[in-house]
């Protein structure tokens, strides 16, 4: 009796087995996914290619820079200018200025996001300190560069790409693993 | 409940080697003694997430805060909504399947009996240890019953573990329950009885359950990151290790728009089987039932983001989730037109089964209406987390599946005790609970097109005579509810002796056993012509 | 049956008396002071009549059925069913509608999407549980609290007619011009919600979302917090003031000097040495706003979610790390950095009161200076 069961019954266990593995699939999936569409302003994690293609004279693009330490985060941190102008294809060097006025080292990441998440797809990052973790004793300052291009191919709805960084005391995690298993965006 | 069966032992024609007392719970793999258990468990759950409704109702009777802290509060609104929707609904319509679909489909027992008291006896469990955080320090679960992330990982109280713990339990049992249901359905049905002659309830749990076997596991995954996210350092949501908290949302709801079909699916198999009984004419539309069903399953999963129209998504993306939602209108209406011309030229009489099928039809629709509304993305920014959104799901779940479970437990009632329950009290029931649950349902979406955001304690001025209006009226709903226990312990004591047919116009093969069933059904499988 | 009867009876008359009672509260979905509100107020309208037209026919074949198809009048039933002709009818309709339906929110849709050209650009911060301003390319930020007092929350005091809807100080926008907010978070997800405007957008922590809105008539606003962030999700309101592009830059110009000036104080106040009664009662004050709400305002904590202050030994005997926590927060934690919310004198008398409140009695004071050099960094 319940021989005849089992096909079944094993094949439906396995199922809801693997829709269990799928809801944690459904994680690089939604990377992918992003990456693809430009799904909540996410920009890629690792260095465009820096051979930009060719300079688009015929028209600028404004690139709007938002910084914003965490509120758990003590750093002071913002870039050297709110805004520039750009044309597509041009690389750019903006710094951001951060400067730690505790008495102790902190780590800190920095989280990008870009809005119109579309447009997340066509600003490139050749260098970016967000692609690491950053250490800084404490009372100290520095700046940390960002290198970028706009790509020509950016559609012409998009006259302002606004981006922001986060930045956020990651110390403890830092602490516990050595900076190994806690590198964003992998 | 136990007097009840044991009763009627003697009218059993087998023999049955049954343990008497606490025993005989516990040990039991009869597909009935389980129905039973589950629809027993359902209500004093439906009780308990009721009493919270009426600390949340109390809270809300007048603006500032009188009676709770709004951390508890929080937790109110927490708790009701996870022990209403896998304490009551759930179970509920896991106990009706229990119950009637071996006997549906001419089979002995589920197929899978002791797996069948594994997943009931779990039950309790989980929700003890749901129940038992509130009583923790820092209290229990506090961020809703959708548990967004990061409220519930970095922010969330200590209690969180055994929340996730809980819910893991609750998914097990039902993923069990679904197999057994699904293995049933595939191997036990009595010869002639084909895919398309199964009575649509049948058909109903057989989609919830494909359903459930497909979103549980991910419901387990969902809350196994907030797990590892909270004390194992992990970042599937944390921005700070290059997760995302908008993540955790597309997870959540790709379990929770088909979850919110595993708990109409089965209402609408039940309402299915009333209206042809007592308009005492065939089912109008029988396949495009089956294949409406079937096509709200799938588009099901098509749907998740429209509860995400304002995390900020593409407009294609807003585009693709608003078309495919208002797209599921179209089967739903099918099955409401279908109920309407099956009544149409009919012959009716309105026993309390009927009437609730009747009000069932009427404010789901209501149900339905406003959530088309809340489909169009534009009008959904200011619908979004407003007491329209509670009025819509209330409308969808309480008069929607709720009053199914109702209507079937009276329609089955005579069935399962073997007595008809109290005709004038079971009126009193319905017009009691028809009446309150419009009081404190309708004046929501009043409520809610004002501004009023959910899940807030206090509120502002404006708000004020409403609340204290729909906090009335949901005192006396949970009030109506003790005259349904009344019926239910009047009829399982006793009353007028049930025939085997019952209703007049019933069809189907639960209705030529007799009445109450025998301990054992089809041990020999019936013929169907 | 009477009594049933009767109830029935009464039900629309008591909608009729609560409706007259209510203080002003539309029944409606409020059209709002921008074109995309009333677009918005206008599909809200069409879909909703939509639904009453088919509810209407629904519901009154239903209604004839039950009246007339009823045993009682000795009807016998029909047995027919199954057709196909009814069925693609009534799958084919509403189709037709919702494609109807669809064409105008489609285009609605888009034009709240499109945040390009904006005159002037916000960001908005949400955070537990208030809100923060930040008008991009001047110096202006500020944050946003509940102006609403305790007591009338508790019901000691009446309640005032804009009951938590109030704050200390509001967003201000120039009319005419088109305003884009950048949405984001510092802790959990918000959603900042001005039904006026038919802005409602979430603020996730570490991401930005847009959201635009051109207002055309001077005025307040208000609206709420509308995603569940925690226990005081019911009392983080907004408000935000449209005043004409003239009044707007004065009041912009003057908020960048009320800051400046600000700042400027803080200096002179380093030289300062305040008495224990001042900042006793500046430390309160400021305790009830910022610290109340999670260490509660008898400093017991709430056990298992926020620490208690009363009694600790953080607060008894390490004033080092005392400063350090509330000027640089606790990562991990709810515990925020209010280096950058309050000023020195508010921090050292808030640490004062902590100190010396509940049965704390160190009897120690907490001057600006004190705080000012833990903010050098004393590893310096």
């Amino acid at each position: 009796m319940a021989l005849r069961h089992k096909p079944l019954t094993v094949k439906l266990a396995v199922t809801a087995l693997a829709m269990f593995g799928f809801g944690f699939a459904l994680v690089p999936l939604y990377d992918v996914f992003c990456d693809l569409t430009g799904l909540n302003g996410k920009t890629a994690a690792t260095a465009a290619s820096a051979e930009a293609a060719m300079i688009d004279t015929s028209r600028q693009v404004v690139i709007e820079f938002v910084a914003r330490p965490n509120k758990q985060m003590p750093w002071v941190f913002k870039p050297e200018v709110s805004r520039m102008t750009v044309h597509p294809g041009e690389i750019h060097i903006m710094n951001y200025l951060a400067e730690n006025p505790t008495g102790r080292m902190i780590v800190g990441q920095a989280v990008p996001s870009v809005s119109p998440g579309q447009a997340a797809l066509y600003f490139h990052k050749i260098e970016c300190f967000c692609f690491t973790q950053q250490q800084l004793a404490g009372g100290k300052n520095m700046l940390m560069p960002l290198q970028f291009y706009v790509d020509p191919a950016l559609p012409s709805q998009f006259s302002t790409i606004t981006l922001s960084y986060t930045l956020y005391d990651v110390t403890n995690a830092w602490q516990d693993s050595s900076a190994v298993s806690t590198q964003p965006g992998e | 409940m136990s007097a009840v069966v044991t009763d009627h032992e003697h009218d059993h024609e087998h023999h049955d080697h049954k343990p008497s007392g606490i025993k005989r719970w516990l040990y039991t793999t009869n597909h009935k003694d389980i129905g039973t258990m589950y629809l027993v468990f359902a209500l004093i759950m439906f009780f308990i997430g009721g009493a919270m409704a009426m600390v949340i109702r109390a809270e809300l009777f007048q603006p500032g805060m009188q009676f709770v802290e709004p951390n508890f509060f929080n937790q109110m609104t927490t708790v009701h909504g996870l022990i209403m929707v896998f304490g009551a609904v759930m179970p509920a319509f896991t106990g009706l399947a229990n119950w009637m679909i071996p006997m549906m489909i001419g089979a002995p027992d589920m197929a899978l009996p002791r797996m069948n008291n594994w997943s009931f006896w779990i039950l309790p469990f989980a929700f003890l240890i749901l129940l038992m955080s509130l009583f923790m320090p820092g209290g229990g679960p506090s961020f809703g019953w959708t548990f967004y992330a990061p409220l519930s990982t970095t922010y969330s109280s200590d209690s969180t573990a055994l929340f996730v713990f809980s819910v893991h339990i609750m998914g097990i049992s039902s993923i069990m329950g679904a197999i057994n249901v699904i293995v049933t359905i595939f191997n036990l049905r009595a010869p002639g009885m084909t895919w398309m002659k199964m009575p649509l309830f049948v058909w109903t749990w057989l989609i919830t359950a494909f359903l459930l076997i497909m979103v549980m596991p991910v419901l387990a995954g969902v809350v196994t990151m907030v797990l590892t996210d909270k004390y194992f350092g992990t970042s599937f949501f944390d921005a700070a290790g290059g997760g995302d908290p908008v993540l955790f949302q597309h997870i959540f709801w790709f379990f929770g728009h088909p979850e919110v079909y595993i708990m109409i699916l089965p209402a609408f198999g039940i309402v299915s089987a009333i209206v042809p009984t007592f308009a005492r004419k065939p089912l109008f539309g029988y396949a495009s039932m089956v294949y409406a069903t079937s096509s709200i399953a799938l588009l099901s999963f098509l749907v998740w983001a429209h509860h995400m129209f304002t995390t900020g998504m593409p407009v294609a993306g807003a585009l693709f989730f608003m078309y495919c939602t208002m797209l599921i209108a179209v089967p739903t209406g099918v099955k409401v037109f279908n109920w309407v011309a099956t009544m149409w030229r009919g012959a009716m009489t309105f026993e309390v089964p009927m009437m609730f099928a009747l009000a069932f039809i009427v404010l789901f629709t209501i149900g339905g209406f406003s959530g088309l509304m809340l489909a169009i993305t534009p009008a959904d920014f200011q619908y979004h987390d407003t007491y329209f959104v509670v009025a819509h799901f209330h409308y969808v779940l309480v008069t929607g599946a709720v009053f199914s479970i109702i209507a079937a437990a009276y329609y089955w009632l005579p069935k399962w005790t073997g007595h008809m329950y109290d005709e004038k009290l079971g009126q009193w029931h319905f017009w009691c609970s028809l009446i309150s649950v419009n009081l404190l349902f309708f004046p929501m979406h009043f409520v809610g097109l004002a501004g009023m955001p959910r899940r807030i304690p206090d509120y502002a001025l404006q708000f004020a005579d409403f609340n204290a209006f729909i906090s009335i009226g949901g005192f006396l709903f949970g009030a109506s509810q003790l005259i349904f226990v009344w019926v239910l312990v009047k009829c399982a004591r006793g009353g007028e002796k049930a025939t085997a047919q019952v209703w007049e116009g019933a069809e189907g093969l639960e209705w030529q056993v007799p009445s109450p069933a025998p301990y054992h059904t089809f041990d020999t499988p019936p013929v169907i012509k | 049956m009477t009594k049933t009867r009767s109830l029935r009876w009464s039900l629309p008359a008591l909608l009729l008396a609560a409706t007259a009672n209510a203080t002003d509260m539309p029944l409606n979905m409020t059209k709002g002071v921008t074109e995309i509100s009333q677009q918005v107020y206008d599909l809200h309208m069409t879909i909703f009549w939509i639904c009453c037209a088919i509810g209407a026919v629904v519901f009154g074949a239903m209604f004839w059925s039950i009246l007339r198809h009823r045993k009682a009048r000795g009807v016998q039933p029909a047995q027919f069913h199954e057709s196909t002709k009814v069925e693609i009818l009534w799958t084919a309709i509403p189709v037709v509608i919702l494609i109807l339906m669809a064409i105008p929110a489609t285009k609605t849709l888009i034009a709240m999407e499109d945040t390009t050209e904006a005159d002037v650009t916000v960001l908005v911060t949400g955070s537990q549980w208030k809100w923060h301003y930040k008008y991009l390319n001047t110096d202006v930020e500020f944050y946003s609290l509940l102006a609403t007092p305790k007591e009338q929350i508790n019901n000691r005091f009446a309640k005032g007619e804009n009951y938590l809807l109030e704050v200390d100080r509001p967003l201000v926008i120039p009319t005419g011009k088109k305003v884009r907010f950048l949405m984001t978070s510092d802790d959990v997800i918000h959603s900042w919600w001005v039904p006026a405007f038919a802005v409602k957008k979430d603020a996730n922590p570490g991401f930005i979302n847009e959201a635009w809105t051109r207002v055309e008539e001077p005025g307040i606003y208000r609206g709420q917090c509308a995603e569940l962030c925690g226990k005081d999700h019911a009392f983080m309101p907004v408000v935000v003031i449209a005043k004409t592009p003239a009044d707007y830059e004065q009041w912009l110009n003057g908020e960048a000097e009320r800051i400046a000036k600000a700042k400027a104080e803080e200096q002179e106040l380093l030289a300062m040495n305040m008495s224990m009664d001042e900042l006793m009662s500046v430390g309160e004050r400021t305790y009830i706003a910022y610290c109340a709400a999670c260490h509660q305002p008898n400093g017991e904590g709430l056990a298992g979610i926020f620490p208690a202050l009363k009694g600790s030994s953080m607060a008894l005997n390490d004033m080092a790390g005392h400063i350090d926590i509330v000027l640089n927060g606790k990562a991990g934690t709810s515990m925020q950095a209010y280096a950058k919310q309050l000023s020195l004198k508010e921090i050292a008398a808030v640490i004062t009161y902590e100190r010396n409140a509940w049965g704390n009695n160190t009897g120690e004071l907490v001057q600006a200076a004190d705080v000012h050099a833990v903010l050098q960094g004393k590893g310096e």
